[in-house]
């Protein structure tokens, strides 16, 4: 490529700027995990593990921890469901139809969250009169859950040669029996990866959230929640830590699972954008 | 029962396909066509309560509000300016990866990119809060230099905005400067153009249906926060008032008209977005 000596440089100067821009506000947070004083000046004085013990310690954001964990393996759960048998019916053959089911599954990425929220939050309150809660919020995070754990199965189906399940029915499985001994095995890390991905989406989500949860708090919503209190930040920034590294630890798995299909960094784009609106 | 299924296909697609439908198409976008009818209803002046009869009363409040027309000219405005600047930041970054990395930086330059854009959103908004206050780093660094930094408000708005989406346009433009084959750059070299040139006519109208795909993003998922606003500033986007609606004001039908305006946008904005090629680019 004639790009000059100067040309090149200068674009590597913007490769940093945009790199240390993305990482600078994260190392931040996590330095002041370990702050010795109770108050966020900078710069910071002293290190300390001190606050990780206390933010164990603390009950609201174990609750809301748990709140978190629970509303993610429901979400994922369902949205694994849902996923894999969209993408079945869709890759499987075409028929009248097909392109409105993917678009009627990218559709809750597709619009902002509020929108999303506000139309749960009305339906539950006005039309069923249920109470907001758990259920409530497992039911807002598989809707936009849906999409990426179909994104992984659908690619893997595109890869998976037809031949192979015709095969074994040839051979005489039926088809639970070829759907279970050899479609599953072949699409069983794409399944991981999109259930991975899925519940990190929906740990991390706090938007639909907000709209759907009523009385209780998850993760996101008890740090938005005490981030105002000067006095609870110390805990905040350990929280902060946990956060980060329970939302990236599933991401980078399904990374590794799904290398060849790049469903992970190539369409996390479109996947990933409804989880922060 | 496998076996019926297997002579009746098409059986076997609804069976699939009950589920997801089920809870897309009827559960989700019933609740859509919910939010949208709610926008036409109203809140009985004495009781406080939502009745259910259709009119345009929400609507007339909020095109007779100054304050509702000021909030959504700042929410478009902020979501332009953010659009922009992701772009300026995202082009250098993108243009490395897609033609003069090596493969193996390449791939660590994806899973960089990748991963702050999973980690979590409400941690990012709250350590731009910490970088920002008065005695935050921000203020430390250029302190030295005699500068202050923005501190609370709308800059600081738009920065960390900015800051959140910027993954978001770095990949699909990205994708779109790496479907430029490499020939074509040196045939227009060869040809005479000076580099400036091969930028300007070779380059960049590949690169523009990336850059409006990853503007899809970067505008969109501005028009619908509120909690960035929330927790840097206390300038009202669109979402702060359809929040305070739902919640505190318990007026749902004033919030589901006002959220009818960021879907009004988008669609507005789609379609512009459409004309440049964005949807072949995404």
């Amino acid at each position: 490529v004639p790009i000059s000596g100067r040309m090149r440089w200068l674009l590597r100067g913007g490769t940093f700027l945009a790199l240390a821009f993305l990482y600078v506000p994260i190392l931040v947070v996590i330095l002041y995990a370990f702050n010795s004083r109770r108050i966020q000046t900078w710069p910071i004085k002293g290190l300390t593990f001190e606050w990780f013990g206390k933010a164990l310690d603390n009950s609201g954001a174990r609750d809301a921890l748990w709140m978190s964990l629970k509303a993610g393996l429901g979400a994922t759960i369902a949205a694994l469901v849902l996923g894999t048998l969209a993408a079945m019916a869709v890759s499987r053959r075409r028929f009248f139809g097909r392109d409105s089911v993917s678009f009627l599954i990218i559709l809750p990425l597709a619009l902002p969250g509020i929108v999303t929220g506000m139309a749960l939050n009305a339906t539950f309150r006005e039309v069923f009169h249920i109470e907001l809660g758990l259920l409530t919020i497992i039911i807002g995070h598989a809707t936009f859950c849906i999409v990426v754990v179909y994104n992984n199965t659908a690619a893997r189906l595109r890869r998976l040669s037809p031949s192979v399940v015709e095969a074994a029915q040839d051979l005489g499985a039926g088809m639970g029996r070829s759907f279970r001994d050899v479609t599953l095995p072949l699409m069983r890390s794409a399944l991981v990866a999109g259930g991975l991905l899925a519940f990190a989406l929906s740990f991390d989500e706090i938007i639909v959230t907000t709209f759907t949860v009523g009385g209780d708090q998850t993760l996101p919503i008890w740090i938005q929640a005490n981030v105002s209190r000067p006095n609870q930040l110390p805990i905040v920034n350990v929280v902060a830590v946990f956060a980060i590294l329970l939302s990236l630890i599933p991401v980078y798995l399904a990374h590794r699972l799904t290398r060849e299909e790049g469903t992970v960094t190539g369409g996390a784009a479109g996947a990933g954008a409804a989880a922060r609106q | 029962l496998a076996d019926a299924l297997w002579r009746r296909p098409r059986a076997q697609l609804a069976l699939l396909l009950a589920g997801p439908v089920g809870w897309l198409g009827v559960a989700y976008l019933g609740s859509l066509a919910v939010l949208f009818v709610a926008a036409f209803w109203q809140l009985d002046d004495f009781s406080g309560e939502v009745v259910h009869d259709l009119g345009l009363t929400n609507f007339q409040t909020l095109a007779d509000t100054p304050v509702y027309r000021t909030i959504v000219g700042r929410t478009v405005a902020i979501a332009a300016l953010v659009t922009i600047a992701d772009a300026l930041l995202a082009f250098p970054i993108a243009f490395y990866m897609a033609k003069i990395a090596s493969p193996r930086m390449r791939g660590l330059l994806i899973v960089g990119i990748t991963l702050p854009l999973w980690a979590s959103y409400i941690v990012k908004v709250y350590a731009w809060r910490t970088i920002l206050q008065e005695n935050g780093v921000l203020n430390s660094v250029l302190g030295v230099f005699g500068v202050k930094g923005p501190g609370f408000g709308a800059v600081a708005t738009w920065l960390v905005f900015t800051y959140l989406w910027l993954p978001y346009m770095i990949i699909p433009i990205y994708v779109g400067l790496e479907r430029i084959p490499d020939s074509l750059l040196d045939a227009s070299g060869d040809l005479g153009a000076s580099p400036g040139r091969t930028f300007r006519q070779v380059v960049m109208p590949m690169a523009i249906p990336a850059i409006a795909a990853g503007s899809i993003f970067t505008f969109s998922l501005t028009l619908g926060d509120y909690i960035t606003p929330q927790l840097v500033s206390s300038t009202q986007f669109i979402g702060n008032v359809v929040y305070a609606n739902v919640g505190v004001a318990n007026n749902l039908p004033l919030a589901a008209a006002f959220a009818t305006i960021p879907v009004v946008v988008m669609i507005f904005y789609l379609l512009g977005a459409r004309r440049l090629g964005a949807f072949e680019a995404l």
